[in-house]
């Protein structure tokens, strides 16, 4: 019982923010008579909130290290801009565009990397100028103007599905549905695996019971996820980049010795200095890491617009910062997941999408989120400043 | 005596498991100024902590008077309202204000809360010519010299009508010359009616300026002197300041000397900011496989910045000299380089530059040695646990389990995982600078023995302290640093706190022209 309740108290700030979702949600569902959980508004809630999730995971590792990234926007339009040069102007194809345009992403992250990590430029300043800069030249390269159409395939990035090739069962799309089984079935083995090391190393484990609820709650999210997008169009493919991304990056962060340079670097520079990590090299790969992100959602982006404009991407560094300060991180760094940051990231989507239904007008909107951004953060000062009492 | 313008009486503090002072009582006549001299960790900053509020009535036990009236201080400003003002050794002053603006810092020249910049800038020159300081109030405090911001700190007091001027080492980072004005300074302002309380390491200034002497060892007034009465010189001060038993506070250890490990040659470097001032000049020293070696020295000699800047280069610009590791030179230009020379450095500053403190035990002692437990860069969680595990018992850090957080440790078993995750690196060198600061009598016998387990497998210890017992228990040779410079080296047989002392005395001495500022570690 003890390990249970230490358990949840050191996990109070993660679960706390996912009932706070499923809290949000369950309102929403019943304010909006049933709509916001319908299979065609799940799809769109996921499509709608992509980019701002993909941005998250990147901004989550800048705001570990105890800074914010400003420039992520521009980099988003700057991006999607060049992108449009490229497949539309030149009719470059779209395999190689991508590839150079996620480069540029690269490119861009470094430049700014350079400043700040051995120029030692304080990151708000260099990111600052980032977003002046790209957004200028996004309106240079773009003269002020809306440039498409893309390519079908292209756009498919980000308004694609996964067809269940005309598969499905009574109206359920195959792959979908099968999707579900074999993450489920992924999941469980992945629980047994680490519950045996832990066993063989003679570590504590969760209660069998407990661990039991947990798995069928988890079990039963994922396939009711994966079972409304069945209903609807199928599995839509930014999804899976983004599943993708938000597992390579908690594994980076939670298993690697770069992730965990990450944490201790944002939790003491001058100790972790004194340890042996390369600060400064940690510090430059993470914001060429954000430059790299800025450019998967630039394109997700131009994609779903089916237009590169030079509008695309503002404020959305906000969202993600604040996403990721939603879902638990700390401003003075050291602390926050990857998982987290997402969370917080569909909190807000929720929020928004939610609202749009109930027909609540923009402006409301924006002050509404902004209040759930100061409430989750003065949660969270208050959590911790309590599991720190004792 | 009737002029009895302070008493302190039968003033005990304790801390958690330790008593830093016992039943002092000290008497302050008007218009003398009065040393106080101790050993490092003796009690002198606690009583006059004490003495100026930051520990309030009530946090203490025993009576002070002033004038004959008590005083039950709730805090700094209370005490200053009487005219009591204490100048820290670190000084309290922002770089970016002008001088006369961090004269009335918190003592504004002002008329409904709007400054009066005229009166500001004209009663500053008043209190700068009364000083002796002879610059415009305008210049930024950051732009002075440390002897300078120490004279305008003492102007900052005038400003507060000071009646009881505290200060603590304030000529640790000033030279001969800056010195001497200082002292001058403060006979002069006793001539004016000012009493003050000198707190210094330097045995020669105190000889020099001060009245009345006071003499505290572990918490206790251990000798009085008088001028005039008693005869005061040095020797007896520093009888009285260190003859103690040395009886059990040391784990014995059975020295079993290797060939030599490390061997430092002609190694200078300047100071980080800066550029033309040497921090260290030319020190040549070795230490030898199983051997633990001290350094000596007051603050500010160099200690640390000499240790940081072994260790990958993490203090100061320009260094030269070679380092000599088992016979082979070698190049260390970053931490990493010195870990995987094996060479480790365990901090003074346990929390700003040894700990994660948001992290919990595991992550702080695996830190470094994360590339030992890990494959292609994936960290092995499951061998991560078992050697923090591991270790955790081996140097008996009392905790919940590895998960705690290492700020809800105590001082003793924070300095315990900072020690750790250097020794789970089983490095050949260890070098450990203050390695029993603030921490109590029972956590340091047990740092002790693990210094001597250390030193019985092989490796070779360098150490650091202030405390010079600490030094003289454990250590089979000692290096006595002085500004910067190697004065002097003893062994077993030879090093007591009187040679000590006298190496630096004779050591500062010869060296008049170099001058150093705060002994700071700057990353």
């Amino acid at each position: 019982m003890d390990s249970l309740k230490q358990y949840f108290k050191s996990n109070i700030r993660q679960y706390g923010m996912v009932l706070a979702l499923v809290v949000i949600m369950f309102f929403f569902q019943i304010v909006t008579g049933g709509i916001l959980l319908k299979p065609a508004n799940v799809t769109n809630l996921v499509l709608q909130n992509s980019y701002v999730l993909i941005l998250a995971v990147g901004m989550l590792l800048c705001i570990l290290t105890g800074n914010i990234d400003l420039s992520v926007g521009s980099v988003v339009a700057f991006v999607g801009a060049v992108s449009a040069v490229m497949m539309v102007d030149w009719n470059m194809p779209v395999l190689p565009a991508i590839l150079i345009a996620l480069l540029i992403g690269i490119v861009v992250g470094a430049f700014h990397g350079v400043f700040i990590a051995y120029l030692r430029i304080p990151p708000f300043i260099v990111t600052l100028a980032g977003m002046l800069i790209f957004r200028g030249l996004t309106m240079v390269i773009l003269k002020g103007q809306t440039k498409a159409p893309f390519e079908k395939s292209f756009q498919a990035i980000a308004a694609g599905y996964i067809s269940g090739g005309g598969f499905s069962i009574g109206g359920f799309n195959l792959i979908a549905v099968l999707t579900g089984i074999i993450l489920s079935a992924l999941f469980i083995l992945g629980i047994a695996v680490n519950r045996r090391n832990q066993k063989k190393y003679g570590f504590e484990v969760l209660p069998t019971g407990f661990e039991t609820v947990r798995v069928l709650v988890i079990l039963a999210a994922i396939n009711w996820l994966t079972l409304s997008l069945a209903l609807y169009n199928g599995i839509p493919i930014v999804m899976v980049v983004l599943f993708g991304l938000v597992l390579i990056y908690t594994f980076i962060t939670q298993k690697t010795i770069f992730g965990r340079h990450i944490y201790a670097l944002g939790g003491n520079e001058k100790a972790a200095k004194l340890s042996g990590v390369k600060t400064k090299r940690v510090m430059f790969l993470v914001y060429t890491n954000m430059g790299l992100l800025s450019a998967v959602a630039g394109m997700v982006v131009a994609g779903r617009l089916n237009a590169a404009t030079p509008k695309a991407g503002t404020m959305f560094e906000l969202d993600a910062i604040a996403a990721c300060f939603i879902g638990g991180a700390s401003a003075s760094g050291g602390i926050g997941t990857v998982v987290g940051a997402i969370v917080g990231g569909l909190v807000m989507g929720v929020l928004n999408n939610g609202m749009s239904i109930m027909g609540v007008s923009v402006d409301w909107q924006q002050a509404i989120k902004g209040m759930v951004l100061l409430g989750a953060v003065c949660f969270d000062v208050y959590t911790k400043s309590k599991s720190q009492a004792d | 005596m009737a002029d009895i313008h302070l008493e302190m009486r039968r003033i005990t503090k304790r801390f958690p498991g330790i008593t830093a002072l016992d039943q002092v009582t000290m008497q302050v006549n008007n218009k003398e100024i009065h040393a106080l001299v101790g050993e490092n960790g003796a009690g002198k900053s606690t009583l006059m902590k004490v003495l100026s509020g930051v520990y309030p009535y009530g946090s203490y036990e025993g009576e002070i008077f002033l004038n004959g009236e008590e005083c039950r201080f709730k805090d700094i400003r209370e005490s200053e309202r009487l005219g009591i003002v204490i100048i820290h050794q670190e000084l309290a002053l922002i770089p970016y204000l002008s001088i006369a603006e961090n004269i009335f810092l918190g003592n504004e020249q002002a008329r409904n809360s709007i400054i009066d910049w005229f009166k500001t800038s004209s009663r500053a020159r008043e209190l700068l010519a009364t000083v002796g300081l002879d610059e415009n109030p305008a210049t930024l405090v950051g732009n002075i010299g440390v002897g300078k911001q120490q004279l305008v700190e003492i102007a900052k007091a005038l400003a507060k009508n000071v009646k009881l001027l505290i200060l603590d080492e304030p000529t640790a980072a000033l030279n001969d010359r800056e010195s001497n004005q200082l002292l001058d300074l403060l006979i002069q302002l006793k001539s004016e009616g000012i009493t003050s309380i000198l707190i210094s390491h330097k045995l020669k200034e105190v000889e020099k300026v001060a009245d009345t002497i006071t003499v505290i060892r572990d918490g206790k007034v251990i000798d009085n002197l008088t001028k005039g009465r008693d005869e005061i010189d040095e020797d007896r001060i520093i009888k009285s300041m260190v003859g103690r038993e040395l009886t059990n506070r040391f784990p014995d250890r059975e020295a079993d000397i290797g060939e030599t490990v490390l061997d430092v040659r002609d190694w200078s470097f300047y100071h980080p900011q800066h550029e033309n001032r040497l921090v260290i000049n030319r020190a040549n020293f070795h230490v030898k496989k199983g051997e633990v070696v001290g350094f000596a020295g007051l603050m500010g000699a160099g200690r640390t910045e000499l240790v940081m800047s072994l260790f990958g280069k993490s203090y100061g610009k320009r260094h030269s000299g070679r380092i000599l590791l088992k016979g082979n030179e070698i190049v260390m230009n970053s931490v990493s380089d010195a870990i995987e020379n094996g060479i480790a450095y365990v901090t003074e500053d346990r929390k700003g530059y040894g700990l994660i403190l948001i992290e919990d035990i595991r992550r702080n002692l695996t830190l470094p040695s994360l590339g030992n437990l890990s494959s292609s860069g994936v960290v092995n969680s499951s061998e991560e646990v078992l050697s923090a595990e591991k270790y955790r018992k081996k140097i008996t850090i009392k905790c919940s389990g590895i998960d705690q957080n290492v700020d809800n440790l105590s001082g003793g078993n924070q300095q315990k995982v900072v020690l750790g995750k250097w020794i789970m690196l089983e490095p050949d060198v260890l070098i450990l600078d203050e390695p029993t600061r603030g921490i109590d009598v029972g956590a340091k016998f047990e740092i002790y023995q693990i210094i001597n387990q250390l030193a019985a497998e092989g490796k070779s210890i360098i150490m650091i302290s202030s405390e010079m017992p600490e030094l003289l228990g454990m250590c089979d040779r000692i290096y006595v640093v002085d500004r910067g410079e190697i004065a002097g080296e003893l062994d077993r047989q030879q090093a007591s706190q009187e040679s000590i002392m006298k190496i630096i005395m004779n050591h500062q001495k010869q060296s008049k022209e170099i001058s150093h500022g705060q002994p700071q570690t700057v990353l």
